[in-house]
């Protein structure tokens, strides 16, 4: 049900009522005839209303969430001292640099510690998403090329187990884009990427570990390869948590690389945001960060604009960044120290690691059974498909019965009826078991009761969505009250 | 077990190719192929008068799972494509080797057409998966 449907004539929450004072200063013409339809309800009818519906959703502070590719970790409240600090808050983006030393001074720290986990010479923390972010990388690539009078390389490489949005970054950017297969044990395919590369080449974009939740053995050889043929390296951190504080991707030999900040650095995720898509930076592409970026000069933080850097891509939103999702994320990194930020790898790790060890002894088939998972892994229920029709996607909806969020399903597409599994760092070993003896019972109920699994989920306030209707036949607008 | 029409010609990336009377050749995607995607939801085509290499992705197919590209099985000119599929993609998933048809291409060199896979070893491909 709708809050417009709630709505009663002349019911009102006086604590929200419009106040009657002339808007002077809005000239005429541009205000409003008729005040805004705006549903007519009191204060508790709103509070119960929002509130059913949150208790509606699945949520890290509710349920076990190991959406793979996503890093749904649970978000320290902690987090949150920095950006609720009332000097933050009320800070006008504009503020003059020198009475905002304090708010500076976190990015600039954060910066450094970005750069100093990520082996990479600059951060730029101004774009606002992570596809922002992947935008902004590519864009450097593309300048740096052309700053060269390099104009022939027309070609971007991704691999075909990579994220879709790598692709449409090229794309956008540009480039024509060429697939490259990965071999059986997961990895990148060597001689296909020999055969690819060449003076058309302006670059690969890898994701290490890869999207099959595995480590690229061979990304110095990788790295060899596109360098000497001219392109360069770009890094997509979808899948930082597992390497954090252990590996870095400018030892690997990447030149570029985006973070999201709202994936490994424990900043709010999911509902559409807001995000971060810091970007990184080898040597060489320093001058073409987007701004602006944070410098220290002899005691004092200033912002660094197209006078600093003039071969800059340029500006990627108003300000710098989503300022609040920033903040948290210093203080994620300052809780955790060095030491933390590797214990971060090691659990994820570790969780994932031990979660595929006893799904595999509950008799579910990891995809790639010879290699140890990094922070997810795949399940393939291809067998089960096949003998009992039951589908990844009946699994994931049973999940929900058992109060637990489903994995990733259908991705990567490389694997037939997968589910991406990925418990972060944050869960301890009873919710893991628990997830395991979950996974045990929809597997013998796959057996013994087939059609029960087509029908879930049973419990939750929805049943199971029509997804081709709904994709067919969308309709978003509200009609008024059926 | 998935149909696999012993008269048509097949790619290795599940489309199907059927030599017409009048020269030109119908492209779509297998039984096996929309088997494995699920129901359509989209569809798109490409342009009549495109030129397209032989392994080029000129269509893509999009059910709820996936968003697959679909490759010219031969080099040669688009000459048609299936408009009905605009408003009913699910075409592909009930009819996918007659009104569920995605494009007409006219192939450069018909030589290139007995090089793609026979039934019988388009079945072999397709069983692995």
């Amino acid at each position: 049900m709708l809050i417009f449907e709630r709505s009663r004539a002349a019911r009102r929450a006086p604590t929200q009522a419009p106040l009657h004072a002339p808007v002077s200063s809005v000239p005429e013409r541009f205000r409003r005839a008729r005040p805004a339809a705006l549903p007519q309800v009191s204060e508790l009818d709103a509070v119960r209303h929002y509130t059913r519906l949150s208790q509606k959703n699945f949520s890290v502070d509710t349920q076990f969430y190991p959406l793979g590719s996503c890093t749904m970790k649970y978000n320290p409240r902690a987090c949150n001292s920095a950006a609720l600090l009332p000097g933050f808050l009320d800070r006008h983006p504009l503020t003059p640099a020198p009475q905002a030393q304090g708010y500076l001074a976190c990015l600039h720290e954060l910066q450094q510690m970005l750069g100093s986990i990520t082996g990479m010479k600059g951060v730029s923390l101004t774009p606002m998403a992570g596809a922002q972010g992947e935008f902004a990388g590519m864009a450097m690539i593309r300048a740096y090329h052309l700053s060269r009078g390099d104009t022939a390389r027309t070609e971007v490489l991704v691999p075909d187990a990579a994220h879709g949005t790598n692709p449409a970054t090229a794309t956008m950017c540009g480039y024509t884009v060429r697939e490259i297969p990965t071999d059986a044990s997961g990895d990148v395919d060597l001689d296909a990427l020999r055969a690819a590369v060449g003076p058309q080449t302006a670059g690969l974009m890898l994701t290490n570990p890869s999207t099959l939740g595995v480590f690229e053995r061979r990304i110095a050889e990788i790295a060899r390869i596109v360098h000497e043929a001219g392109g360069l390296l770009y890094y997509d951190g979808a899948n930082l948590n597992a390497i954090l504080g252990l590996v870095r991707p400018g030892d690997m030999g990447f030149d570029v690389i985006h973070l999201n900040l709202h994936k490994t650095f424990s900043t709010p995720h999911g509902g559409g945001g807001p995000g971060s898509g810091a970007v990184g930076v080898s040597e060489r592409l320093l001058p073409f960060l987007p701004l602006p970026v944070v410098a220290r000069e002899g005691g004092q933080y200033r912002w660094l604009d197209e006078r600093d850097r003039p071969r800059s891509i340029g500006r990627l939103s108003a300000f710098a960044g989503n300022a609040g999702v920033l903040l948290r994320a210093y203080v994620y990194l300052r809780l955790l120290g060095r030491e933390g930020v590797r214990r971060v790898a090691e659990y994820s790790t570790l969780n994932a690691n031990y979660l595929m060890a006893r799904l595999k002894e509950k008799g579910f088939e990891p995809a790639f059974p010879d290699r140890r998972a990094t922070h997810e892994f795949i399940v393939t229920l291809r067998r089960l498909a096949k003998e009992r029709g039951v589908t990844a996607m009946d699994v994931a909806k049973r999940l929900l019965d058992h109060d637990m969020h489903a994995p990733t399903t259908y991705f990567p597409l490389l694997v037939p009826e997968c589910l991406l599994i990925e418990p972060t760092e944050t869960e301890s070993r009873e919710t893991l078991d628990a997830f395991v003896d979950a996974m045990a019972s929809i597997l013998d109920e796959a057996m013994s009761d087939p059609d029960r699994l087509k029908g879930a989920p049973y419990t939750l306030p929805n049943r199971r969505f029509d997804e081709v209707r709904a994709a067919r036949e969308l309709d978003v607008r509200y009609q008024g009250a059926a | 077990m998935s149909n696999v029409p012993a008269e048509l010609k097949y790619a290795k990336s599940h489309e199907w190719l059927r030599a017409e009377s009048d020269g030109t050749c119908t492209v779509g995607i297998s039984d096996h192929a929309q088997e494995l995607l699920g129901d359509l939801v989209f569809v798109e085509l490409p342009k009549v008068g495109r030129q397209v290499k032989a392994g080029e992705a000129c269509a893509v197919v999009e059910s709820v799972k996936a968003a697959s590209d679909v490759y010219a099985p031969v080099n040669g000119e688009i000459v048609a494509v299936n408009d009905a599929l605009a408003d009913s993609p699910e075409l592909v998933n009930s009819e996918p080797y007659a009104d569920g048809w995605l494009f007409r291409i006219k192939a450069d060199d018909a030589s290139a057409i007995d090089a793609l896979l026979s039934a019988a070893d388009y079945a072999a491909v397709a069983s692995a998966d």
